[in-house]
């Protein structure tokens, strides 16, 4: 189901023609001719998007040998592997273009493929699971619910799945922190304090602002975003301050205000230094997760090659058998 | 359930609590192994050889432990203390556990946990085949509801044996070093005490001698179609099972790891 | 309380023998699996609808995967996984020659034709 690629210039009536589509609103499936760009540009959305989940187990996971209730356990297991489940119709997705899942994952190994950058903070405390709940999932709903009109066939519908999927995991985030907020004074400190360490991390999730965004003109224009990382950013800002509130939680922003004309709450200059260093590889986790993925991957290879050899050799003896 | 004697055969535990005390202990059983084993696999989430795999151990391990929570809460509420099976899961003493020893064991490589699951899953599936009948109506239902995930279990570790056993010599070495290894291990899954006498007499439990037997002969039939080998005889590992609160040192690392939180903050809620 | 269990149940062989996966197989580094789409059926009477796709070394162990990865929340009553290889599609350069034609046909829609005013049950 590959497409050659074009090395030469791109004829002009294909390009226009597929530019009345994308006008349209029509779906693009894998076999649709498109510019070379729009494809490299949704396999590079579309493993760092995948990436992101795979590595987003990691710190999550770090807490499921020690949530402190049955519950909670279960739960937590079943949202870390639904993070799995998330990166694999993604990768798949990102198949239909050609490119090998094994392909892209070297690239995450090899560190030059990026991730999310909020995934290279550390979990402290049993806090940091609802609150990552909470507004790391409520900022990946905000972003995902956009991509599910994504102009590519494949992607859109991989994130119709993932939003279905994903309802769980905000929720189950908000009853931690509700919970918490609720609770003794010693949890009501942990999950103020988890809110103090994730609420910036978090905005920065949304990537760089418009002003800043070297993708997003042409990713808009294609209809693979449909909504800029500011609206977006802003969008998940006036959704979490009155859940907030409703717990009696602060957030970390002296200069939060609402805007009673444009409705919107306006909070304050975002460190884009930090989110620099950390897309740069020099956040507190970067080389943790890696490694990490690192060795689950070195570790079992021999566990892929044997289930490879086995099949090799029952299609061997059903074909000496048939034979 | 094959009807045995109806008075419980004579036991060095008083009388009048007998009764009680015995299937506190056998719920106890029942829900610690699967307790400790999923939580043992829950520590491969985000770090299994292949997506996919990853994905399938977490779900035996979502099963496992929400058999563990059926198993505890009715312990719990035949012991009538007011523990819940959250209060006998996290704050509990090593010494209190009533699991195997084997599930205990960490996890060593992707091998060593399938070797561990396989036997551990054939165990299950015929001891819950058996409970499924019992006379005891919430435990034959939850091991009815159990079985069903069981079986699926034995499927997915039993066709990894045969992948790996059968796959490359690296692969063949590795699993035949995990059985080696834990084939000391097997006997305590079937060494009745006092307790399985006790289920037995009174018709909820099973003979689990009989179902040694019929273990050992799908054991042996999946290891063979792998092409590997079990040891001969393991001599049982010596003093007390864990179903007498005797464990591997390992146990105390696992709990000191899972009930940190819930013990750093005694009557709060989660 | 005997025990009526088997390894037929447990654990089986699955005819794995497909030139589609083998060809695939050949191809890819070792420690690579091949590629599998996967179709679930929602409820009896249903169509199988494709959910999505996954890798695995055989049939056996396609299914098993198909049902970890796409029917673990429910849902699902039956699965088809078929070798990505083996599914031949058509091209958009096709569309013209192929779906065009069938868009003009007016004829194969009830709604072409005229009943009188009053008949029902036609």
């Amino acid at each position: 189901m590959t497409q050659t690629r074009t090395a030469t210039p791109e004829d002009p009536a294909k390009v226009a023609a597929f530019e009345a589509r994308i006008a349209a609103v029509e779906s693009i499936e894998p076999n649709d001719w498109m510019p070379e760009k729009y494809r490299r540009q949704l396999v590079r959305m579309m493993s760092q998007h995948a990436h992101s989940e795979i590595v987003g187990m990691l710190p999550e996971g770090n807490w499921i040998t020690r949530a402190p209730s049955l519950r909670r356990k279960i739960s937590l297991i079943a949202k870390v592997q639904d993070e799995a489940g998330h990166g694999l119709y993604i990768y798949c997705g990102a198949e239909t273009l050609g490119v090998d899942r094994a392909e892209l994952i070297g690239q995450l190994l090899d560190g030059t493929a990026k991730y999310s950058s909020i995934f290279n903070y550390p979990t402290l405390s049993w806090a940091d699971i609802g609150v990552i709940g909470w507004f790391v999932d409520g900022a990946a709903i905000v972003n995902q619910t956009i991509l599910a009109k994504a102009s590519y066939g494949p992607y859109a519908r991989a994130m119709i799945r993932v939003c279905k999927e994903e309802n769980f995991h905000k929720r189950q985030g908000y009853e931690i922190v509700a919970t918490l907020a609720n609770g003794t004074p010693a949890q009501k400190a942990m999950v103020q304090d988890a809110v103090d360490r994730w609420w910036w991390p978090s905005l920065m999730m949304f990537g760089p602002s418009d002003t800043d965004s070297p993708n997003t003109a042409e990713l808009i224009r294609w209809k693979v975003k449909r909504k800029t990382n500011d609206e977006l950013r802003q969008r998940f800002v006036n959704l979490t301050v009155p859940q907030a509130m409703a717990v009696n939680l602060t957030l970390p922003d002296p200069d939060m205000t609402f805007n009673a004309e444009t409705e919107n709450w306006e909070f304050g200059a975002i460190d884009w230094d930090e989110f620099n260093q950390v897309i740069r590889g020099n956040g507190p986790c970067n080389r943790e997760r890696l490694e990490a993925r690192r060795k689950a991957h070195d570790e079992g290879a021999w566990v892929r090659e044997a289930a490879n050899a086995y099949a090799a050799k029952q299609r061997a003896s059903q074909a000496s058998e048939a034979a | 359930m094959t009807g045995g004697p109806a008075t419980p055969a004579p036991s060095i535990v008083p009388a009048p609590r007998q009764a009680p005390d015995a299937l506190v202990e056998y719920l106890l059983r029942l829900g610690d192994d699967r307790l400790v084993l999923g939580h043992r696999l829950s520590e491969w989430c985000g770090h299994g050889p292949i997506l996919e795999e990853d994905i399938a151990l977490s779900n035996v391990a979502l099963d496992l432990l929400g058999q563990a929570t059926m198993f505890l809460r009715l312990a719990g509420q035949v012991e009538g203390r007011g523990r819940d099976e959250d209060a006998l899961a996290y704050f509990r003493e090593v010494v209190d556990f009533r699991n195997c020893q084997l599930v205990e064991l960490p996890n060593g490589d992707f091998g060593f946990t399938i070797a561990r699951q396989f036997l551990f899953d054939v165990h299950a599936v015929v001891v819950l085949d058996a409970l499924s009948r019992s006379g005891n109506a919430e435990l034959a239902a939850i091991a009815a509801k159990s079985l069903k995930e069981a079986k699926y279990h034995v499927r997915h570790s039993g066709e990894w044996v045969l992948k790996l056993g059968d796959g490359t010599a690296e692969s063949h070495q590795r699993i035949q070093r995990a059985f080696d290894a834990l084939w000391r291990f097997t006997p305590e899954l079937f060494a009745a005490d006092v307790v399985d006498a006790a289920m037995l007499a009174a018709g909820v439990g099973p003979d689990l001698a009989a179902l040694q037997a019929v273990w050992d002969g799908l054991v042996r039939d999946v290891v063979e179609r792998a092409t590997l080998s079990l040891p001969h005889a393991a001599p049982p590992i010596a003093g007390r099972s864990g179903r007498q609160g005797s464990h591997t040192e390992a146990l105390g690392h696992l709990l000191a790891e899972m009930q940190i939180v819930a013990r750093s903050h005694p009557g709060a809620k989660w | 309380m005997a025990s009526t269990i088997t390894n037929q149940e447990l654990v089986k062989e699955h005819p794995s023998a497909s030139t589609a996966v083998a060809e695939q197989a050949s191809a890819l580094p070792s420690d690579e699996w091949p590629l599998w789409e996967v179709f679930t059926q929602s409820e009896q009477g249903a169509p199988h609808e494709h959910a999505g796709s996954l890798h695995a070394v055989d049939a056996g162990q396609a299914l098993q995967n198909a049902r970890d990865v796409y029917a673990r929340r429910g849902g699902v009553i039956s699965l088809w996984v078929v070798p990505g290889g083996a599914i031949t599609a058509s091209t958009p350069g096709d569309s013209g020659p192929f779906f065009d034609p069938g868009a003009d046909k007016a004829y194969r829609h009830p709604q072409f034709y005229k009943v009188p005013r009053g008949v029902r049950g036609v």
